[in-house]
């Protein structure tokens, strides 16, 4: 296969139809294939997480459409010049929109994270996610690595911003994740290992700091999540539920829609936050293991690609698609499994819902995009 | 300002890029596998706690109580089936706090549902259950009762109605002081019972054949599987989900066939009516319970459906103690009827012989002492012999008698009979009445004046009286000894055990007890025929011997229930009615193949043995040697005694009519039951030996 990528008189002797249509999209053939499957997976648990419910699957499916749209277009079309362009643009109209966002929710009190364009409802801070590693890359792409203390605080500065927006949404969760997105272009970029171990008691300084400043709501989702029997029926009881779907779910799974905990409505958010649960309860271990085979396929594919980045916006973005993906993975798995506190993170590809969808398909595309428009050496 | 340009090295920043990106995958791997250990941890390791917790969560389990088993009678009459009832119970948890539940409570004593006076109670019972269990408050709701909470339930969280089965007998009073009753199964029953038996079960036995027999009645309860959503509530799934959910049938209890024969009971229950007594038959051949009488009796329904402490309290503090039962609580000197058994104590120890004369001049006069022992007949009976003395129930004969033998032969010799000691029959609170000796006077009194044993009283226990007490029980059951020959068994009520769904009772085998030895046929012949004398003309009994078409060997007594003063004679019509002379009688018939001996005991009677007592032992007899009379003629006398011998006193509720007892167990009650015992009537007849 790497072969193929390298010497073109070769692969062509072994394109197919389909390799070829891929080629002409721009697209990643062995990551795309197994981002389909998890796509064709979450389709399945979806219409069994819901209950049968076909509307949600057909949704689910429009879902699908738009992302992949998304994702094909961006391959497509999108070249990284374009891309490096783009990225301040996309940046600015983010931050823009999400001081919107915190205007209106503060004038309609309480949360507030959508804005209605008219004809769809959009979350900013879902731009974000991918403009902050943007931003950071081309911030990085002309200067030399690794980054000097200057470009260590603008980078900061690029990701406080946007985090700190969120986090008066309040979104602690999407804030995390998206900081977690700049933060590790900054690691890819080559961040000194002094500040990165310098940084583990200044972060642990901060958690007592911020412990005084996050909401209430917030702070009783970490203490369920350091000991959920202390309140089963409350804030413990997503935690106990879904651990007890995942592990009455055994080895084998109880069968396709015979899981008890999600058909009979024991575990919340089931099509949503907690559908990794449901794999666990339908499908066992052997089904969890599985679909995280298949995302560390997908990541492990996507770090291959963005490591054969031509230039460091290419690359830094790349890697930075590549593992941000792994964190919403790793986020929802351990928290559905108990390891991490709940933080309303979907499962990537599977969880019901558009939004996220759109905004990691969008990545896979810029990923593929930046890959597949190289200047090939020796061509 | 010196501003320090690095130019990019390209091959180097994708080296670092690459060695980073190769330890962010490594990290990457890491974390997953952390995950997947998680997953591991939670699916195999946890795997059973999780899937018990998961079961929990979707399964409720219900149980189903048993059928309690019937009670019926050796012809197969129902005497105790079941009836669904509906009752008003309350579950702890639902009802929240405890300020919650004692306002729940008494909002509805304010709507008369329950008595205000129990309230205490009922708040003790329902706290000695676990918070989710169904506690009954009150047994049986009336319609009018329903309509009344009904139109109130939306003010009771936690209390509802419930459809149970309750306990009902069919002939109320009458089978009373046998089969005893149900109740709600109260605090102190808690303590001994395994609540896994008794889950969903509202009523267990307190007293009689209901409570001896508890754990063969009750059977075992089943359960049912109900599929709950996350609310809690029974869903019925029609998506692809749909579990397979256990069910496990109850087993009903076992019926109990009893040694009672109905038609005998009522006959004995019905003399006694107006009186304060009891009667007591039993088949010499087996130690069957034909009947077993006490009067006043009480209503075991009222007790099923639900006492208020007030009438409990009334029911036992009523001065007429219908709750006593005298058959076998009560222990009254046995006056005269011990005589038979001093006659052959003596004939054993060879005191005296069957021919010899002792002269009666109608006293008494004991060596060394100045008080003389008078004999009933106030002339005195002249020259008597054993036969004649038994007949006629000479006193100074058994002076003479007790005085030979002495009291340590006499407590041996009448123990043997079971004087002094429980029968052992199968229902709880028998009394051990009182045979005495000198030994049991050295520890029954503090007082060492007291323990000393005068020879005076000697004579007294000869003649049944003193400090010899006996049930008539216990009466019964020695005179039936008389009547096999010295074979004796345990009374008994129950003869059989029907388990659920089989179609034959597993009969129980007589208990036989040592037989009383040492006693020729001769000996007990002479006994006999005195006894058969008594109730021909010139006996004390004649009366009942009149028109009797087969022969009745028996003996009277007259026992004082207090210490007349020195040569003082007692005078009924003198004397407070409360310490009148009872009236005993023993007897076994017919005479040469005995197959019923009974025992009657009237409290201070208006009259001696042979005039009180005798009459209603005849008509026992006729009732159980004699071919049944007539329906139309049964079913007049029926309902009014079955009814007027139920304790009414100030404080019983107005009696409900007693069913008049059908010929034929048919319709039969338990078909109400519905399925629940479908399959299990008995067979009309099935039972019985005779």
């Amino acid at each position: 296969m790497i072969l193929d990528e390298l010497s073109p008189s070769r692969a062509r002797r072994t394109l197919s139809a389909g390799t070829r249509a891929l080629r002409a999209l721009r697209l990643d053939g062995p990551l795309t294939g197994v981002l389909a499957l998890i796509l064709c997976i979450g389709v399945l648990v979806v219409y069994s997480a819901s209950g049968q419910n076909v509307r949600m699957v057909e949704r689910q499916l429009g879902n699908i459409v738009v992302a992949v749209t998304a994702l094909v277009l961006l391959a497509r079309f999108s070249t990284p010049q374009y891309l490096r362009l783009f990225a301040p643009l996309a940046y600015a109209l983010g931050v823009l929109l999400l001081i919107v966002v915190d205007v209106t929710g503060h004038v309609g009190k309480g949360a507030q994270r959508w804005l209605d364009l008219g004809f769809m409802r959009f979350q900013p801070s879902e731009i974000m996610k991918l403009a902050v590693p943007m931003i950071c890359a081309w911030y990085m792409h002309d200067r030399p690595l690794p980054p000097s203390f200057r470009d260590l605080v603008a980078m900061a500065v690029f990701i406080a911003i946007p985090t700190a927006l969120v986090v008066a949404q309040p979104d602690l969760g999407t804030a995390l994740l998206i900081a977690a997105s700049g933060l590790i272009v900054m690691l890819l970029a080559g961040l000194p290992v002094s500040i990165i171990l310098l940084s583990i008691p200044v972060l642990a300084l901060a958690a007592w700091g911020g412990w005084h400043f996050v909401h209430a709501y917030q702070r009783e989702r970490i203490l369920t999540f350091l000991n959920p029997m202390s309140d089963r029926l409350g804030a413990g009881y997503h935690i106990i539920q879904s651990q007890i779907a995942i592990g009455s779910g055994g080895v084998f799974g109880k069968g396709y829609m015979h899981g008890s905990q999600a058909q009979l409505d024991f575990l919340p958010e089931s099509s949503t936050d907690f559908i990794f649960s449901v794999i666990g309860e339908e499908f066992g271990l052997l089904g969890q293991l599985s679909v995280l085979g298949l995302y560390a396929f997908v990541i492990g594919r996507s770090l291959y690609l963005a490591m054969q980045g031509q230039d460091t916006f290419a690359r830094l973005t790349g890697g930075a698609i590549a593992l941000s993906f792994f964190v919403y993975v790793f986020v929802n798995a351990g928290m559905v499994s108990g390891i991490v506190p709940v933080v309303g993170v979907p499962l990537p590809l599977v969880s019901y819902g558009g939004t996220s969808m759109v905004t990691i398909l969008a990545g896979f595309g810029i990923l593929m995009s930046l890959h597949s428009h190289r200047k090939l050496v020796g061509s | 300002m010196f501003r320090r340009v690095r130019i990019k090295d390209h091959w180097g920043e994708r080296r670092v890029f690459t060695i980073r990106s190769i330890v962010a995958g490594i990290v990457v791997a890491v974390l997953l596998l952390t995950v997947a250990a998680r997953l591991f941890y939670l699916q195999v390791v946890r795997y059973t706690y999780y899937t018990d917790l998961s079961q929990g969560n979707r399964v409720r389990v219900e149980p189903i109580p048993p059928a309690r088993g019937l009670i019926l009678d050796r012809r197969g009459v129902i005497l105790a089936d079941n009836m669904p009832a509906y009752q008003l119970e309350v579950e702890r948890d639902q009802v929240g706090s405890l300020e919650q539940l004692r306002a729940s409570l008494a909002r509805l004593a304010q709507l008369g549902l329950l008595d205000p006076g129990d309230l205490p109670h009922i708040l003790q019972t329902v706290l000695s259950h676990r918070p989710y269990e169904s506690v009954p408050i009150k047994l049986a709701l009336t319609d009018q009762e329903m309509a009344i909470f009904a139109l109130h339930r939306f003010e009771f969280d936690g209390i509802d109605v419930h459809t149970r089965l309750s306990r009902n007998y069919p002939f109320g009073p009458l089978t009373a002081q046998a089969i005893g009753y149900v109740g709600a199964i109260g605090p102190r029953d808690l303590e001994h019972i395994d609540p896994t038996l008794y889950a969903g079960t509202t009523l267990i036995g307190k007293l009689g054949l209901e409570r001896t027999y508890e754990s063969t009645l009750h059977g075992k309860p089943g359960f049912r599987e109900v599929l709950v959503n996350a609310a809690g509530r029974p869903v019925t799934r029609e998506g692809p989900y749909r579990p397979k959910l256990k069910t496990k049938l109850p087993v009903a209890g076992s019926d109990l066939i009893l040694s009672l024969d109905l038609r005998v009971q009522r006959v004995a229950q019905e003399a006694l009516q107006g009186l304060r007594g009891a009667v007591v038959a039993i088949d010499p051949r087996n130690g069957d319970v034909i009947a077993l009488a006490s009067s006043p009796s009480f209503d075991p329904n009222e007790f099923a459906r639900g006492l208020t402490f007030k009438e409990y309290r009334a029911l036992l503090d009523d001065p007429n103690k219908p709750m006593l039962n005298r058959a076998l609580q009560g222990a009254y000197p046995p006056g005269s009827t011990a005589k038979p058994y001093y006659a052959l104590a003596a004939l054993h120890y060879g005191v005296i012989t069957p021919d010899e004369q002792i002269f009666c001049p109608g006293y008494f006069h004991l060596p060394g002492s100045s008080h003389l022992y008078h004999c009933w007949k106030h002339g005195g009976h002249g020259e008597i012999s054993m036969r004649r003395a038994i007949a006629q129930s000479c006193d100074v004969y058994f002076y003479n008698v007790a005085n030979r033998l002495g009291i340590d032969r006499m407590h041996h010799f009448l123990s043997q009979f079971g004087f002094g000691k429980p029968t052992g029959i199968d229902i709880p609170g028998e009394a051990s009445g009182l045979m005495p000796s000198p030994e049991w006077k050295r520890h029954a009194f503090k007082n060492p004046a007291d323990q000393v044993w005068f020879p005076g009283e000697t004579l007294i226990v000869g003649i049944g009286q003193g400090y010899m007490l006996a049930t008539p029980l216990q009466l019964a059951h020695a005179v039936a000894t008389i009547a096999a020959r010295g074979r004796s068994f345990v009374p008994r009520l129950v003869i059989g055990i029907r388990p659920p769904g089989a179609k034959h009772m597993i009969p129980l085998p007589p208990i036989p007890e040592p037989r009383v030895r040492g006693i020729t046929p001769a000996q007990w012949e002479v006994v006999d025929e005195g006894m058969e004398d008594a109730t021909k003309p010139g006996g004390t009994a004649w009366q009942i011997g009149q028109n009797a078409p087969y022969q009745i060997a028996a003996k009277t007594g007259t026992a004082q229930v207090f210490s007349l003063r020195k040569n003082e004679r007692y005078n009924e019509k003198t004397i407070n009615a409360d310490l009148r002379d009872n009236a005993l009688f023993i007897s076994f018939a017919p005479a040469d193949d005995p197959k019923l001996a009974v025992a009657v005991m009237v409290e201070h009677a208006t009259g001696e043995g042979g005039q009180v007592a005798a009459p209603i032992a005849r008509k026992v007899f006729d009732a159980y040697l004699l071919p049944p009379p007539t329906t139309a003629r049964s079913t007049t006398a029926r309902s009014t005694t079955a009814r007027s011998t139920t304790a009414r006193s100030t404080t019983a509720r107005p009696a409900t009519a007693v069913p008049a007892a059908p010929t034929r167990p048919m319709p039969r009650p338990a078909d109400r039951t519905g399925a629940a015992r479908g399959e299990r009537r008995p067979e009309h007849g099935m039972v019985g030996t005779r």
